[in-house]
């Protein structure tokens, strides 16, 4: 996904996460997104720009967000992404995985390293 | 539904993804730029950025898609746009499809109706018909119903067995109505207790008969049909409690059974109860059919087991009368060998119809192979397109599908016309009714028969459409070079397949004439048969019945008979009119009963069972029967009551070696009646049909005195066929002279009402008689010449298809054969010459089939064997000629070619 090496590769279902943390702080629109993700994210993480949509799209449908029309900040029109109840209780049941997740590598790191 | 909201939702998702997108875009760009890069810079940098625009839109889009659906979709768009644009094509494969996805579904709904579905009736699985077979009664027990139940069977039956819910005994006869209207002849179903309740369908109005109903002197009561109420009484619910006249006796109207109930498998107009006097049983009298309702988890063995104790008990029971022997049936060999109830209904029409749909069958499978063949050459045009597509990274499967979608659509467009074609197939059969045809009434299109039009048309349309999406699927790339190259001709792949196909058609062709000519040499054989009568066309019939109330004596009754008949007899252009118990063909006997010839000894002392009929002088003379020795009754013999008889020539010659001898001998009935003299012989008479064996019959005259009357008595017939040998048989005019006829001796009297649907009952001619007893053979012979021809047009379609295209493909080969100086003869002789191998391979193939096919029709055929040696030399040779015929046109085009232009094409 990340054409620049220099960068980490994105695991299976990382952006979502990080789509569903930024939105959960005030809904936003396509490129607001990217750019929250890339600050708050230090720019340590690459998102492909683009491949943020068909993800947002995948989202949409299984009911995790919801669009509406509204104006970027430039007051151009385009779509407001925002968190719906699902969304928020998929995020929580998530972060506790991932949590459960990086406590385990971070186990298994610390073992091969002792 | 939540799939087809999204579907309509979609348009605005696909709106919603590129108003996002862009806006990224811009705004990425507006960023850029207020950076200090220059706009179409900023622009190009803020895309780059973003990555593949028109990919990941699309990627947005799928989300919201069914990608195989999709996909799909547009296949079937793009063929409705390729169909459009061959509409030729698209109309002969559709025509095709119609007709033969059409008469399959006609016939499939008529299978299922008639042989599939279950009786309309309740747990009708539990509800048997009480056959007897009885080996020792000679014709007694016929071959479509077994031996009848008596009276007293029917009491025994009832009372004692331990296996059934219901049983009941039920005969159809005709009655004379009178109270309504004028008097009629309805048809009536004498029922006794236990058979509505075996039945078990519910009265529309009223109420079923009562037990006491039932009782010898119990109330008289009537049901009615339907039909008969709507037609006599305006279906008026009041009409329950009213009183008509059946037969002159006053009954009360207790019910009236719903539309579309039949008695088993026949149409009638009243029901009423038989009222049997047990004080008053004879074992005698087998004249009524059995039905039963199985107790639950009872089989038909342990029925049979159960009513095959109770037989025994019957005979200690009953008695035929003073004197005689009520173990005497013991040599008839009663076995019960109960069966469904439909299997009664159904007959032996299943093995038509089974002939008959596999028919229909093959003609779709032929058609299938035009189709599949029309597709090659199709998809052989498309091949540069095809190639092209795969050299730009279209997958084998992908190209296979859009050439099977196609080939569905077809089948389904095929399918949906088809079910018009069966609809209006089903309106003519119905219209048309043939009477062989059991449980016509309830033959109609629905749920089951769309499904199958359905699946048919999708098997179709994959059957066709595999043959070119195999072959195209796996031979793309390299015929892209091939094709284009100046010296190819063809490729020889593709030619093989539509000769394999070729050869199918004219195989599975060879098969379905095969049986049709089978079917027409058997019509042939038994058109041949002498019937016995003669000018058939000429004979007009009327029954009548004289009810006991209308004459109680039976002089009374002979002398109306008599005088009826010479009414009928003095009507301007009658040669001669006469009366008998029964005429040939009806499906009736006359009565079969014990004859002993003298001077034999007979194992138990009674002679074997005979045909007996009893006719009025003139009799023969009217139904053009020879008579090969002696004389006919006369009126003076009748009226005498001298005990004569004439017997059939098969007769005479079995007991006494020839005709003239038997003239003088005598035989009698029973061991205490009186002798009877032989005064005549007659020319053997095909009663059951001309494809039965004439059986020996006994004529006796129809006045006669009964044997168990101490001093002899006259008896007579009640019930009799007038026949009349006329001119003017058939027309309006001599119809109503007739009935004057009849009415001018006593009004009360009642014809066969017109709407009567027992052909026996009812004016007709003996020539209806005919045509109805060859009715099952001349249905099979109609479908299957029907199938046959269309067989053939087919295959000699394919034939001429695959000649004229290679002559098409190989112009460029011929001119070169041409110019390098062959023959023009030789040229055509080449095409010809493959027409035939391929006909002869047909043929090869599909005599050994048919060979394997007709022995299903064996019982069908009469005179002539499943292998008949002149069918299996002329359905070849005109395959062969059909096929010279079509390879005709195609040689003579190729030998017509000119080489110069011929190369220079292109």
């Amino acid at each position: 996904m990340a054409k620049n090496s220099e960068f980490r590769d994105l695991f299976p279902g990382a952006l979502e996460v990080m789509i569903l943390q930024s939105l959960r702080l005030r809904p936003m629109h396509g490129y607001a997104l990217v750019k929250h993700i890339k600050q708050v994210s230090g720019e340590l993480l690459q998102v492909e720009e683009g491949s943020l949509y068909p993800a947002l799209q995948r989202m949409l449908r299984a009911g995790l967000l919801e669009s509406e029309a509204g104006v970027s900040a430039k007051g151009r029109p385009t779509r407001i992404y925002r968190l719906t109840e699902a969304g928020l209780r998929h995020l929580e049941q998530e972060v506790i995985s991932f949590e459960k997740m990086f406590a385990g590598i971070t186990r298994v790191l610390a073992a091969a390293r002792g | 539904m939540h799939w087809l909201a999204q579907l309509f939702t979609r348009r605005r998702r696909y709106d919603d993804i590129s108003v996002s997108i862009e806006e990224h875009i811009a705004e990425r760009a507006d960023e850029l730029e207020t950076d200090g890069m220059p706009r179409a810079e900023a622009e190009q940098t803020a895309r780059r950025e973003f990555g593949n625009v028109a990919l990941l839109s699309e990627r947005s889009r799928e989300v919201w898609q069914w990608p195989a659906l999709e996909s799909l979709l547009s296949d079937v768009r793009l063929t409705f746009r390729r169909l459009r644009k061959a509409p030729g094509f698209a109309a002969t494969v559709l025509l095709t499809l119609a007709i033969g996805i059409g008469a399959n579904t006609a016939v499939f709904t008529v299978v299922d109706s008639v042989l599939l579905k279950p009786l309309p009736y309740a747990d009708s699985e539990r509800i048997v018909a009480l056959w007897l077979d009885a080996p020792g009664s000679g014709g007694l027990a016929s071959s479509s119903s077994g031996l009848n139940l008596s009276a007293s069977m029917y009491l025994t039956f009832a009372q004692q067995n331990r296996t059934f819910a219901s049983l009941g005994v039920w005969v159809p006869r005709t009655a004379n109505v009178t109270g309504i209207a004028r008097p009629e002849q309805a048809q009536m179903e004498g029922v006794s207790d236990g058979v509505l309740e075996t039945l078990a369908v519910p009265p529309a109005v009223g109420r079923w008969f009562s037990p006491s109903d039932q009782e010898p002197d119990g109330a008289k009561t009537v049901m009615l049909s339907y039909g008969y109420w709507q037609r006599r009484f305006g279906g008026d619910r009041r009409v329950i409690g009213r009183a008509i006249q059946v037969d002159s006796v006053t009954r009360t109207i207790v019910g009236v059974m719903p539309r579309g109930f039949r008695m088993v498998d026949q149409d009638f107009d009243i029901l009423v109860p038989l009222a049997f006097d047990p004080s008053n049983q004879k074992l005698a009298g087998f004249g009524y059919n059995g039905i039963g309702r199985l107790k639950p988890g009872v089989s038909l063995e342990q029925a049979d087991a159960d009513i095959a104790r109770l037989l025994p008990v019957w005979m200690d029971s009953w008695s035929n009368g003073p004197g005689t022997n009520p173990h005497f049936y013991e040599r008839w060999k009663i076995v019960p060998n109960f069966r469904p109830l439909k299997q009664l209904v159904i007959g032996d029409v299943g093995s038509v119809l089974w002939v008959v749909m596999a028919t229909v069958g093959l003609v779709m499978l032929i058609a299938c192979a035009n189709i599949a063949n029309l597709l090659l050459v199709r998809a052989e045009s498309r091949q540069q397109e095809l190639s092209i597509r795969a050299a730009l990274g279209a997958g084998r499967a992908r190209i296979a599908r859009e050439l099977l979608v196609e080939s569905l659509v077809l089948g389904v467009i095929g399918g949906a016309a088809a079910m018009a074609v069966a609809w209006s197939g089903l309106r003519l059969l119905v219209a048309i009714g043939p009477a062989e045809l059991p449980r016509l009434s309830e033959v109609a299109l629905d749920g089951r028969s769309v499904l199958f039009t359905l699946l048919l048309s999708i098997f179709c349309g994959l059957l066709f459409g595999s043959v070119p999406a195999w072959k195209y699927a796996h031979s793309t790339a390299p015929l892209t070079l091939k094709a284009a190259s100046r010296t190819a001709s063809e490729g020889g792949a593709h030619r093989r397949s539509r000769n394999v196909l070729v050869v199918v058609q004219v195989a599975l062709a060879l098969v379905l004439m095969i049986c049709a000519l089978l079917m027409i040499r058997t019509f042939a054989v038994l058109r041949s048969v002498e019937p016995g009568f003669a000018d058939a066309r000429h004979i007009e019939l009327i029954s009548v019945w004289i009810p006991d109330l209308l004459a109680a004596d039976p002089r009374e009754v002979a002398r109306m008979q008599q005088q009826i008949a010479a009414n009928l007899a003095a009507i301007p252009g009658v040669s001669s009119a006469a009366f008998a118990a029964d005429v040939p063909m009806d499906g009736n006997d006359a009565n079969w009963d014990t004859v002993a010839v003298e001077g034999r000894a007979y194992q138990g002392g009674e002679g074997p069972l005979r045909l007996y009929n009893y006719v009025s002088p003139q009799y023969f003379r009217t139904m053009g029967t020879h008579i090969v020795a002696g004389r006919d009754f006369t009126w003076d013999d009748l009226n005498n009551l001298s005990p004569m008889v004439i017997v059939s020539e098969s007769f005479a010659r079995e007991n006494w070696g020839s005709a003239p001898a038997a003239i003088g001998k005598r035989v009698k009935k029973y061991a205490n009646s009186p002798w009877q003299q032989v005064i005549g012989v007659v020319k053997d008479v095909h009663v059951h049909g001309v494809d039965q064996n004439a059986p020996a019959t006994v004529y006796w005259p129809a006045m006669f005195y009964d044997r168990f009357d101490p001093t002899p008595q006259m008896d007579g017939l009640r019930f009799v066929s007038f026949v009349v040998h006329t001119s003017r048989a058939g027309t309006d005019g001599f119809l109503n002279q007739m009935q004057q006829a009849v009415w001018s001796v006593n009004s009360d009297l009642p014809l066969a009402s017109a709407n009567s649907n027992l052909p026996l009952a009812s004016v007709g001619t003996m020539q209806q008689l005919y045509v109805l007893s060859l009715a099952r053979t001349s249905f099979t012979l109609v479908m299957l010449a029907i199938a046959g021809t269309m067989a053939m047009a087919l295959s000699i379609l394919g034939v001429y298809g695959v000649l004229s295209y290679a002559v098409s493909q190989r112009t460029r080969e011929i001119g070169i054969r041409l110019a390098l100086g062959v023959p023009r003869s030789q040229l055509s002789w080449m095409f010809v010459r493959s027409a035939l191998l391929l006909t002869a391979a047909g043929v090869l193939i599909g005599a050994g089939a048919a060979a394997g096919v007709t022995q299903f029709l064996r019982s069908l055929l009469f005179g002539v064997t499943p292998l008949d040696p002149v069918t299996y030399l002329a359905v070849p040779l005109a395959l062969a000629v059909a096929a010279l015929l079509a390879s005709y046109l195609p040689a003579r085009r190729a030998a017509a070619v000119d080489p110069v232009v011929a190369l220079r094409a292109e």
